[in-house]
Order: C-alpha cells, then sequence, then structure tokens
C-alpha cells in the first residue's frame, strides 16, 4: 500500500518533534529532465514530501507563478503519462519520499479514473489532490483510488465551516491541505496568527495531520507556518526560480534546488 | 399540436446536486464551494419569492423592453419559399442583444445577497455591457475581465463598458480569449469572496448558474410561445438558435421542451469548417470533460487539454457548452448543427439585404441554417428563430472580411 509511505513519514517526523517540508514544482517545467533532476534532487536538500504538479490549460486556482509553469509544460509536451514516468524513474532511486501528485481534474477523467489510478500506483505514487473536485462530486474519484491504495488529500479553505469541514474530511487519508488564504496560489501572504486555530480545527475534524500552503514564500514565513502547523507547503517560490533561470539563461536545477534547501533548512529549524 | 403546454417534465432537471443526467455540477476549489452552495439558497429563495419575481418584471418592462416583438420575415420567407420564417427579436432590447435579461435577474439577486462588487467575463463584450449597463444603473462597481484578444477586436464595447463606468482588466494569461476571462473572474472571486458577486453570462459554469441563466433567460421561449399561438394559432415546428455557451438557445428551447412536435435546433460556430479544427463546436467536434465549474462537451486534445475555440463571432468563441445542452444533446430531445463563418457571413449580408435587420454574427449563424430547414419543413410550416443580437458591434469584423475599409 503507498498510502503507507505518508504515513510512515508522518509519524517519523512527528517523532522528531518537526513539521514537514513539502516542496511543490510542476511536472516537465521547464522540460521533463531538467524537472526530472529537479525532482531527483529535492529529498536532498531537504523536502520531506514532495507534491508534483501536472499541468493543465485552465488553471483556475493559481496564481501568475504557476500558470507560467504549466504553460511552460505544456510548451514542453508534458502529458499525465510523462508526469508518471518521472514517479516510476524517481522511485528507482527513492522509495521513502511521498509523491503526492496535484493538478486539475479533467486530464485524470480524460484518462478514466480506476485506470487512472492503477498506474499512478504502478509509477508509485502515493497520494492525488485535485484542485477543482470538492467532496460533492469526487464519490467515483475516491472509489478509484481506494482501490488503487492511493490518498486523496482534499483541501480545506477559509471559507469552509465546521460542518463543511466533516465532509471534506470523511474520504481524505494522508493529511489534509489547508488553504492558509482565500485566494489563487502564490498571491497572499499567510498569517500565522490567523492559520493556527484553523489548523487545531481541520486537526480536530479530521484526524489528520494539516499542511498549510498557498501563501509561504520565504523561509521565514515557512518557519512561521512550521511553528503552528504540521507541514508547511511551498510552491509559487520554488517554481519562481525556475522563471528566473530561464530568464538568466542559466540551468534550472541548482537554483530551485538552493532555494528548496533554504525552506526546508527554516522548517527543520523553526521549532528549534 | 396543443395549445396548451403539457406538465414540463424537463422542469425536472437540473436535479438537487445540480445535475443534468450526466452534465452539470459542481467542480469548484473548495474556497468556492461554501460560496456556490449559499448562492444556490439565495437564488431559490429569490425564486420563490413573488415581490422578487415582480421587481424583475418591472425592470424587464420599463428599462430592457420586454417584450420583445415576435416578427415574420415575410422576404426571407419569400427568399426560401419553404416554411413561414420568425423571428424574435431580441436584439431590440437594450444593449441590443439577449443577454440583459440574464444581467438584470442577477443584479438584483446580488443585491439581495447583499453583495457590493459585481465582476464578468466577457467574449465578444456584450455581457460586459449588459453587466456594466446594470451595475451603472444599480450603483455597484463593476470589474470585466476580457482576453486581451478580445480587446483588440472589440474596441467599441470596451469603450462602452468604460463609459458605463465599469473597469476592463485585460487577460493575457492562457491565450487572452473568453475561456482565459472566465479563469481570471473565477481567480477575483476566490480573492475576493465576501462581498464580490461573479456575474456569469452564459448557462454554464458551477451549479446553480445554469439553471439561473436559464431560467432568467427562459423568458424568449416564454414570451415566443404566448406570442405565436396569438398570431398563428399554433406552436412552431422549429426553434432554432445560435449557441456558444447557450445561454439565448437554452431561453428559448426550454419553454418548448415539453412541446413533442416542436424541433429544437441549435447552430454552434464552425469557424473554418469543422474538418480545419478551427472551430467552436463543442457539442460536434468535443468530448465530455470538467471545465469551469461543470461537466460538459468540450474541445480538448487527447490529454485533456482544452483547445482554443475558433469563430469570427467572438461570442461563440468558446470551447465549451452549458450542461444543460450537453444533456439535450445525448437525450436526443434537441438537435445541434453548425454554421462556418462564410455561412454567418452570407446570413448576416442576406438578412440585412432582404429585412433591413442588421443581425449580430452571433444569431447569423442561426440564420444561415435556417433557409434550409425551412425548405426542409415546407411551406405551411413555421420556423422560428432568436434574433438575439443586432450588428452594430461587428460592423467591423464584416467589413475586414469582406475587404472593405471604413
Amino acid at each position: 500500500m503507498t498510502k503507507a509511505r505518508i504515513d510512515d513519514r508522518f509519524a517519523a517526523l512527528k517523532a522528531e518533534g518537526r513539521a514537514a517540508f513539502i516542496a511543490y514544482i510542476m511536472a516537465g517545467d521547464p522540460d521533463l529532465e531538467q524537472s526530472f533532476e529537479i525532482l531527483s534532487g529535492l529529498p536532498g536538500a531537504g523536502a520531506d514530501l514532495i507534491e508534483l504538479g501536472f499541468p493543465f490549460s485552465d488553471p483556475m486556482a493559481e496564481g501568475v507563478p504557476i500558470q507560467r509553469a504549466a504553460q511552460r509544460s505544456l510548451a514542453a509536451k508534458t502529458t499525465l503519462a510523462k508526469t508518471l514516468d518521472l514517479v516510476r524513474r524517481f522511485r528507482l532511486q527513492d522509495t521513502a519520499t511521498p509523491i503526492v501528485l496535484m493538478g486539475y481534474l479533467n486530464p485524470v477523467l480524460n484518462w478514466g479514473f480506476e485506470a487512472f489510478a492503477a498506474a499512478a500506483a504502478d509509477a508509485g505514487a502515493d497520494g492525488l489532490i485535485i484542485v477543482d473536485c470538492p467532496p460533492e462530486e469526487s464519490g467515483p474519484l475516491a472509489d478509484a483510488l481506494d482501490a488503487a491504495g492511493i490518498s486523496l488529500i482534499r483541501l480545506a479553505a477559509p471559507t469552509t465551516d465546521d460542518a463543511r469541514l466533516a465532509i471534506v474530511a470523511r474520504r481524505t487519508s494522508g493529511f489534509m491541505y489547508y488553504v492558509s488564504v482565500a485566494g489563487v496560489t502564490g498571491a497572499k501572504e499567510a498569517d500565522e496568527t490567523a492559520v493556527a486555530p484553523a489548523v487545531v480545527r481541520v486537526r480536530q475534524a479530521s484526524g489528520l495531520p494539516v499542511a498549510v500552503g498557498f501563501g509561504i514564500k520565504t523561509p521565514e514565513r515557512a518557519a512561521a507556518i512550521a511553528r503552528v502547523a504540521d507541514a508547511a507547503v511551498v510552491g509559487s517560490a520554488l517554481v519562481d526560480e525556475v522563471a528566473a533561470a530561464l530568464a538568466e539563461g542559466s540551468p534550472a536545477t541548482p537554483k530551485v534546488l538552493v532555494k528548496a534547501a533554504a525552506l526546508a533548512q527554516a522548517v527543520r529549524t523553526a521549532r528549534a | 399540436m396543443n395549445a396548451t403546454s403539457p406538465p414540463n417534465t424537463w422542469d425536472s432537471y437540473p436535479d438537487v446536486n445540480g445535475r443534468f443526467g450526466d452534465f452539470g455540477g459542481r467542480y469548484v476549489a473548495e474556497t468556492l464551494m461554501p460560496l456556490v452552495l449559499d448562492l444556490d439558497r439565495a437564488y431559490a429563495a429569490a425564486k420563490a419569492d413573488p415581490s422578487f419575481q415582480a421587481e424583475l418584471n418591472g425592470y424587464l418592462t420599463h428599462y430592457v423592453g420586454r417584450p420583445s416583438p415576435l416578427y415574420f420575415a415575410e422576404r426571407l420567407t419569400q427568399h426560401f419559399g419553404g416554411a413561414k420564417i420568425y423571428f424574435k427579436r431580441d436584439e431590440l432590447n437594450h444593449t441590443g442583444a439577449h443577454k440583459i435579461n440574464n444581467c438584470m435577474g442577477q443584479i438584483l439577486l446580488a443585491m439581495r445577497m447583499g453583495k457590493t462588487r459585481i465582476i464578468a467575463e466577457t467574449g465578444a463584450g456584450q455581457h460586459g455591457v449588459a453587466t456594466a449597463t446594470v451595475c451603472a444603473r444599480f450603483g455597484l462597481p463593476c470589474i470585466v475581465y476580457m482576453g486581451e484578444t478580445d480587446v483588440e477586436r472589440q474596441k467599441p464595447n470596451v469603450f462602452r463598458m468604460n463609459l458605463l463606468g465599469a473597469e476592463v482588466r485585460p487577460v493575457t494569461s492562457g491565450t487572452g480569449t473568453l475561456k482565459d476571462a472566465m479563469n481570471e473572474a473565477m481567480r477575483d472571486w476566490v480573492t475576493n469572496v465576501a462581498d464580490t458577486y461573479y456575474l456569469i453570462g452564459t448557462a454554464a459554469g458551477p451549479h446553480p448558474y445554469p439553471a439561473m441563466v436559464r431560467d432568467f433567460q427562459s423568458v424568449i421561449g416564454t414570451e415566443a410561445r404566448a406570442q405565436m399561438l396569438q398570431m398563428e394559432g399554433r406552436l412552431p415546428d422549429a426553434v432554432v438558435a445560435c449557441i456558444g455557451g447557450g445561454s439565448n438557445a437554452i431561453g428559448l428551447f426550454h419553454p418548448f421542451l415539453a412541446d413533442e412536435g416542436v424541433r429544437l435546433i441549435g447552430v454552434e460556430a464552425a469557424g473554418h469548417g469543422l474538418e480545419s479544427g478551427l472551430h467552436a463546436a463543442s457539442l460536434t467536434g468535443g468530448r465530455p470533460g470538467v471545465l469551469h465549474g461543470n461537466k460538459t462537451y468540450l474541445l480538448q486534445d487527447p490529454d485533456g487539454q482544452i483547445i482554443d475555440a475558433h469563430s469570427i463571432s467572438a461570442g461563440l468563441d468558446y470551447p465549451g457548452i452549458g450542461p444543460e445542452h450537453a444533456f439535450l444533446h445525448d437525450a436526443g430531445r434537441a438537435e445541434y448543427v453548425s454554421a462556418t463563418d462564410e455561412e454567418a457571413l452570407d446570413a448576416f449580408k442576406l438578412c440585412a439585404e432582404l429585412e433591413g435587420i442588421i443581425p449580430a454574427l452571433e444569431p447569423a449563424h442561426a440564420l444561415a441554417r435556417v433557409g434550409e430547414i425551412a425548405k426542409d419543413l415546407g411551406p405551411d410550416r413555421i420556423v422560428l428563430m432568436n434574433l438575439c443580437g443586432r450588428g452594430d458591434k461587428d460592423i467591423f469584423t464584416v467589413a475586414d472580411a469582406l475587404g472593405r475599409r471604413i
């Protein structure tokens, strides 16, 4: 069961008494080979879990950095199948770091839920986050993922009240993803004083570790969130490093990994 | 054919989850789910409130100019030599298209909900103009997202929106067309959850938008049905409308759904031709998927990425279609055909020359199929087409296509 990889990782970190650093990158950004290099280097840079985005032409919940990452990825002819190939190659060298796929429903629906879930499990993916598939619409997807042993990780938002939180938590496993701000990714800044009580609420409703994302760009923010949550997710700030590398004509991998290492360090030492 | 309508079993759609059969639903980010559910409750309450309906009807009569006439297009009928051709004259509405029917309903709902900021997406700019108009009328700030490609090709409408006090925000993300404008409006909504009302212009998006927009546009079909009974003493044999997202078509079709003898014919935009790949015919050339909050037919590539639509008509230039049309298509209750850019241009000229009516390029697509339908039905039959917009906004596009300078 691949779900175990996520549970094991959070259990180990709890024993260490620290939060997880979750790094988000976009598959195929800036191209498949460089994104594989980045993916391969993330555990060494200190990523405890990895969210691997797969591109969609119309990413409605993303801010400009991840929109552009998706466009670069699509320009590099990335598909959902090629995204799973990256996971498969990664698993040849790392069997411990959980990989959670993140994206929009249409490419998954287009593949077929059962067939996709089986292929994702076979490649070595551990979880799936679908931004535009709320609990009300995710029954068939949840069934398919359950059958394949993959965690469906749902999002809770500042607009999610207690009654809805119970619905959101019902078929979620691995961890809950708390969207720290009402907005798109990478736009507003997460405020730990507002986030802290929400994390407690989500943790109580789900009985799961709570990862916080959507507004964390700097090591300082990451550390502040890591003091109140079980994991801090950073995405836009990492894909912005890819954009910066392309702008200056330098290789993307070292820039992304240096940034990831700084964020990981901040999370690791946040509660020290 | 019965003069009175039988009970409309089609009224049972959508179900409580916003489903028209397999289509529709609410595919939005969790942040928006509580807002969409709240809108559903607020709309259900307004729909059941006679004072809301009375207020809406008052504005439709005195501000929009309803009912719009039903007009016998005598010279086009003679020209084609088949069934009698009637136009529902929704191009005579204030702001020149059917869009304002929906905007008036939604702005009253937004105020009822206590929202203080209105956002909208627009393609050709007709929905943007209609939204800016009702916002001006009721004193609410209005922000319209419009793809930068469309800002360039629809300058008169951008200026109109500005005159009406709206802020037009050009959208450069994606490919800078209507679908990207809708993405950007969704991003605004998810960022401004407390005060903002998203006034969607077509019968698509997460539930309750497809049903709500249909209800507000059904005034078209309800009026036309009664007018036809009065003028001809019978129902039409076929009703025809153009389809982008499909709001004018569903507004015309819905009151006729239970009239089984009435053929419902939607005309999609075939652009340069279906075989060219450059078209906007989601039903004819697409397959089911999820975009913008609903499951419906979409133009998409083998990996499920959305493909850009193409049409000479910016109002039809959308890679999806309202979920109720997807349902009616699969259920076989409505027929969907298409017309190319060139066929629409020919119909545009024909309508101007024979009837003295310059139609918008959108209904020109419907008219492009009406001649054949009329001939096919034969004399003594009746075909009703929704002339859903006037062509003033299109004269630059048409001049360009005809190689003329104005």
